[in-house]
């Protein structure tokens, strides 16, 4: 039940270490320009020559839309946001020193929430676990306390320390996400509404957690099958009936408090937040682009990148390459297809899990970050993150060695390819292309695996229940 | 009745050639009187050849012919000597200007010259230039000018129409010519030049190359030079005209013609060479439609220097070498600074239809001199390696040129302009612009003056960087440095030869303070040559850069089958094993299997399935328990026969 020993050590030393890279390896890390890291999207390098450019920092002429030259895809507001921190540069630090600076707090506040939202999630289980009088299962199972564990899985992932070195945006787009997920645990439609409302603005992908949050506001945190309730409530009222002892009478009164009702009113009260910060999004967005392009440009530059898969540089997904070499005349039929199994997969999974809402939004996130148009590792350290989230649930998951080594394998062979078909030309494209399929094998793997397992753990309940 | 039908005819007849004959009569008196006029206003045609030598051991070859044509008001749609197919596209596209030139090898500007009127306006990039400028609207410069590509393209034999994607073309705003926005600019650095280029070209002249001195244009010959480059310029005003000037210049060795005399001077004697000896031909003839036919003969500055240090002058049969016949006339620039030598060009008429003109040219003393050269040398080059970004440099180096300009006048200022286009798949970073002045950084505010970008869009416009420097005269050496990454094309973008690299165009370098005109001491009408009137113009010094070969990336031609299958391989697995996962309901196949082990349950549809089958096969009687067996068979052959029916119907 305690949390894992030494937490706050172990994240100030997850921080410390970040600091410790930025400040020792200003230059030698280049982790800025890896295909892995950086993607158009998130590319700080990319972001930060039309900041000089719009800014007029050394051109003494109109400001041009910071989207001409097709280098910038990212949002207008993190480019104002962002700018600011890219032009101060410090004597003898890196070039991006105060972003790199802003992206180890981001990770920081990232993680705090992701343990805030573990805790929530132990909270739920405890007290439905105590409802179906399954305590003694928690007992049984020396549990880690799935916040704590989470948030350090996430602090001190590889793939996060990179991507935050790397000077890549994904760190910000983590947050957002996770700031939604949390908003929608502790029923804070307000910050769901700003962190959805701002991941999508961001990266369009975490549109579709709109269901899972959703679900979070309407019926509340996860919890077993909600059959498992009605079921004990009638054993219960049934052997109220028999019984009629006054103390038992607290039991059924217990469960309809652990099977919730569909709450409109905060659901209501969500969309009402959606649509007042959507509404100052695009109003500071036309703002900032008052001038250059507007709106309409926005939307082609960004949505429309994403969405027609326009950049064909090499990225860890398996979109680059096959658009790079697919039949013009198939191309779009390709591009929905793609795009199209994202939103396939939706309701089914939130038939299946809509008792989980929060495991479902790690399960769309998965989904996305496999099946997106750029991926980077830093979506693969938000969902990796969020897993951690589920220890106690998916404890006997299969192939959880072999994913462990797959994912090793894949990011140590990931840039020697890289470097074999880029710099020396001894290798082919296909060799790279090679750990992008393996990578997504991995992740597909990832998904099934941890959604047959955590319908297992269901059916165990359920077992145990009946039992 | 025939003889009566045939008498009322024939007065017809005779009306319908009447009719017939006399607009044709009265154009060939119309015509005649045009022909009067043709000698003082009509249309025109002069041919004239420039030969320099260089100090290199090679001669350049010069050719220049000019066509004009008065305003079209007052000859129609006919011409006798101007092209016909040039008027058309003058007319049809409503070209003001326009600038074509087909180039093979590069000019050298260090040992060939950089600041006269040859090299600074016919030095041209290799490949094809073409840039035009319309009198048209603003909106619809864009159609005319792929119109205008294609048109050429089909005259020329040549692939200009790639220039009228939109990504190979750009309307430079002030750095190519000041500020004009109805021009366009579009290069061809891989164009690969040859005869089929030529003859086309030789078809627009009177004579073709049968008479006067385009006859001197054997193929192999002209070919096999240092440097060609075609070119074909044309001027249309509503006061003069049409004017097309043809121009062909050529680098070429001459044969060393071993005297056994001088063997052991042999090698450091430039080669003595005549026309007909360079170009294997001789002036067969005169072409009769041209006014002026001339051969001009020019010995640079530096060459008169040099012969008069030596005690020389101007003559042109010295010790040291001879020109054999006499020249007619003898043209002295004429130097704002006085007490300093000039070039001298020496002229020489080709009149005579029997004698064919060889001028020659005989070396007896080995003579050394040096070429003038542009204040800066411009040079260009990548920088980096490995196949995902790299950077561009653009180095000017001072010259000799610039030190005499230096000693001349003190606290000067070098004003340079850079014109660069850059394809959008070299992604330039601009902000990277770094400027090292003598080796040291500085501040890119300190030296440039003025700048406009305009970032390259992804498969739609390249990206352009035009740039004014200034700096002091005392400067050695401006290197400027832009870093890019390499862009990742769609298998059907690469060129066919993929792994040879992709050009970058070469940038234009101007020096809007030097100028190359020419002035003489004779007046223009006695000059009366289109060539060196054109030497008189004041055209700023201007040098193109090396064009640029950047290797990019290349995908695996062979694999886009494999890529498709693997890809959606992995695609159906996620797929199909997650809706698996999701359908499947354990406790659901354990009571089944349950259920089944009690009682043998029959679902509808294969019972269904089963009677309609045994009904078909004529049996009556069908066991419930082969029914599930049947039904599966039955389900089979019906797909079967389903599939073999939609194949028939589709096709």
């Amino acid at each position: 039940m305690a949390g894992i020993r030494g937490y706050w050590n172990l994240a100030a030393a997850a921080i410390a270490f970040r600091l410790l890279l930025l400040l020792c390896f200003p230059k030698d890390l280049h982790l800025g320009s890896r295909p892995e890291v950086a993607t158009p999207l998130t590319s700080l390098r990319r972001r930060m020559k039309h900041n000089l450019l719009a800014e007029g920092y050394w051109l003494k002429q109109a400001s041009m839309s910071p989207y001409s030259g097709s280098m910038y895809h990212g949002s207008p507001l993190l480019l104002s946001f962002l700018g600011q921190l890219t032009i101060r540069r410090v004597e003898g630090r890196p070039p991006h020193f105060y972003c790199s600076l802003m992206f180890v707090v981001v990770d920081f506040i990232t993680a705090v929430l992701i343990r805030a939202t573990g805790q929530k999630l132990l909270l739920s289980r405890h007290k439905s676990f105590q409802v179906l009088n399954l305590s003694k299962l928690v007992e049984a199972s020396g549990i880690v306390n799935p916040g704590d564990f989470a948030s350090l899985v996430y602090l001190w992932n590889p793939l996060t320390i990179v991507t935050c070195m790397g000077s890549s945006t994904s760190p910000i787009d983590n947050l957002m996400v996770v700031m939604a997920i949390y908003g929608a645990c502790s029923r804070i439609a307000p910050l769901a509404a700003f962190g959805w409302v701002f991941a999508t603005h961001l990266s369009l992908y975490p549109i579709i957690l709109i269901v899972p949050v959703i679900l979070l506001l309407g019926y509340g945190l996860d919890a077993p099958p909600s059959k498992l309730f009605l079921h004990k409530t009638s054993d219960a009222s049934s052997s109220c009936a028999l019984n009629q002892s006054p103390d038992n009478s607290e039991a059924p009164k217990l469960t309809d408090n652990a099977i919730h009702t569909f709450s409109w009113v905060q659901v209501l009260h969500f969309v009402l937040w959606v649509f007042i910060w959507l509404c100052f999004v695009l109003l500071l967005s036309s703002i900032s682009l008052k001038d250059v392009g507007g709106l309409s440009e926005m939307f082609r530059k960004t949505y429309g990148f994403i969405l027609t898969v326009e950049d064909l540089s090499p990225n860890i997904g398996v979109l680059w390459y096959f658009f790079a070499e697919v039949f013009d005349f198939f191309r779009n039929f390709f591009l929905i297809v793609f795009h199209v199994n994202i939103l396939f997969m939706i309701l089914p999974l939130a038939i299946r899990l809509k008792h989980r809402s929060c495991f479902l939004a790690f399960v769309y996130i998965a989904i996305s970050s496999m099946l997106k148009s750029y991926p980077s590792v830093g979506d693969s350290a938000l969902y990796l993150g969020l897993l951690a989230l589920f220890c106690n649930e998916l404890a006997d998951m299969h192939f959880s060695f072999f994913l462990f080594c797959g994912y090793i394998g894949v990011s140590l062979l990931s840039p020697v390819m890289h470097n074999l078909w880029i710099w020396r030309g001894t290798g082919n494209a296909n060799f790279y292309f090679a750990t992008g399929l393996a990578y997504a094998c991995l992740q597909t793997v990832l998904v099934v695996e941890s959604v047959s397992s955590m319908l297992k753990h269901d059916r165990m309940l359920r077992k145990l229940v009946k039992a | 009745m025939a003889v009566l039908r045939h008498s009322a005819a024939f007065p017809f007849l005779l009306l319908l050639v009447l009719l017939i004959c006399i607009p044709a009569l009265a154009s060939g008196v119309g015509l005649n009187d045009g022909g009067g006029g043709l000698e003082e206003e009509g249309e025109q045609f002069s041919e004239e050849l420039f030969l320099k030598p260089l100090p290199d051991r090679k001669v350049l070859a010069h050719f220049h012919f000019q066509s004009t044509a008065p305003p079209s008001a007052a000859n129609g749609r006919h011409h006798h000597l101007f092209p016909k197919a040039i008027a058309q596209l003058v007319r049809k596209f409503r070209i003001k200007d326009l600038e074509l030139s087909f180039t093979q090898g590069r000019w050298n500007y260090e040992s060939w010259g950089g600041s006269d009127p040859i090299s600074s306006t016919n030095a041209k990039p290799p490949g094809v230039e073409l840039w035009a400028l319309f009198d048209l609207p603003v909106m619809e410069i864009d159609a005319t000018w792929k119109d205008l590509t294609h048109a050429l393209s089909g005259l020329f034999c040549a692939s200009i129409n790639f220039l009228e994607s939109s990504t190979s073309y750009f309307a430079p705003s002030w750095a190519f010519r000041s500020n004009v926005s109805n021009l366009r600019y579009g290069a061809l650095p891989r164009e690969a030049v040859c005869t089929e280029n030529l003859t086309p070209w030789l078809k627009l002249l009177p004579c073709r190359d049968k008479a006067g001195l385009a006859s001197l244009l054997d193929r192999p010959s002209i070919y096999k030079g240092y440097y060609h480059s075609q070119r074909l310029q044309l001027t249309s005003t509503k006061s003069t005209g049409m004017v097309l000037k043809q121009t062909l210049t050529v680098v070429l060795k001459p044969d060393v013609q071993r005297n056994s005399a001088h063997s052991s001077l042999d090698n450091s004697i430039q080669p003595s060479w005549s026309v007909s000896s360079m170009f294997k031909k001789n002036v067969t003839g005169l072409c009769v439609p041209a006014k002026t036919s001339r051969i001009f003969f020019e010995l640079e500055t530096n060459m008169v220097v040099e012969l008069e240090k030596l005690g020389y002058g101007d003559s042109w049969s010295n010790s040291i070498f001879d020109l054999s016949p006499n020249p007619v006339r003898v043209f002295k620039e004429s130097n704002p600074l006085p007490g300093r030598s000039n070039s001298i060009i020496y002229e020489y008429i080709n009149y005579s239809e029997h004698e064919p003109l060889d001028l020659g040219m005989k070396w007896k003393l080995p003579f050394i001199w040096s070429c003038s050269q542009s204040p800066f040398h411009a040079s260009r080059f990548l920088m980096g390696s490995g196949n995902e970004r790299g950077s561009i440099a653009i180095s000017l180096q001072s010259t000799e040129s610039n030190k005499e300009f230096l000693a001349k006048s003190h606290g000067c200022t070098v004003q340079v302009l850079i014109f660069q286009v850059v394809p959008w798949y070299v992604k330039v970073y601009y902000h990277t612009l770094q400027v090292f002045i003598d080796g040291k950084p500085q501040s890119a505010s300190d030296v440039i003056e003025k700048i406009q970008v305009s970032p390259s869009e992804d498969k739609l416009f390249p990206g352009t960087l035009e740039l004014m420097l200034r700096y002091p005269c005392s400067v050695q050496s401006v290197a400027l440095t832009l870093d890019f990454d390499k862009g990742f094309l769609h298998i059907d973008e690469y060129p066919p030869d993929a792994n040879q690299g992709f050009d970058i165009p070469s940038a234009l370098v101007t020096f809007p303070n030097f100028h190359s005109s020419r002035s003489y001491v004779e007046d223009n009408l006695s000059i009366n040559s289109p060539l060196l009137l054109k030497f008189q113009e004041k055209n700023v010094v201007r040098s193109y850069t090396e064009a640029l070969l950047v290797p990019l990336t290349t995908p695996d031609f062979s694999m886009p089958y494999n890529v498709i299958t693997f890809t959606c391989t992995v695609l159906a697995l996620y797929f199909g094993s997650l809706l698996n996962v999701l359908r499947r309901r354990v406790g659901e196949e354990e009571r089944l299997l349950n259920s089944k082990g009690n009682t043998t349950r029959i679902r509808l549809i294969p019972l269904l399935l089963s009677k309609f089958s045994s009904k078909l096969k004529g049996r009556t009687d069908g066991t419930p328990k082969s029914s599930s067996l049947l039904g599966s068979k039955f389900l089979f052959i019906l797909v079967v026969v389903l599939a073999v029916l939609w194949h028939y119907i589709a096709n």
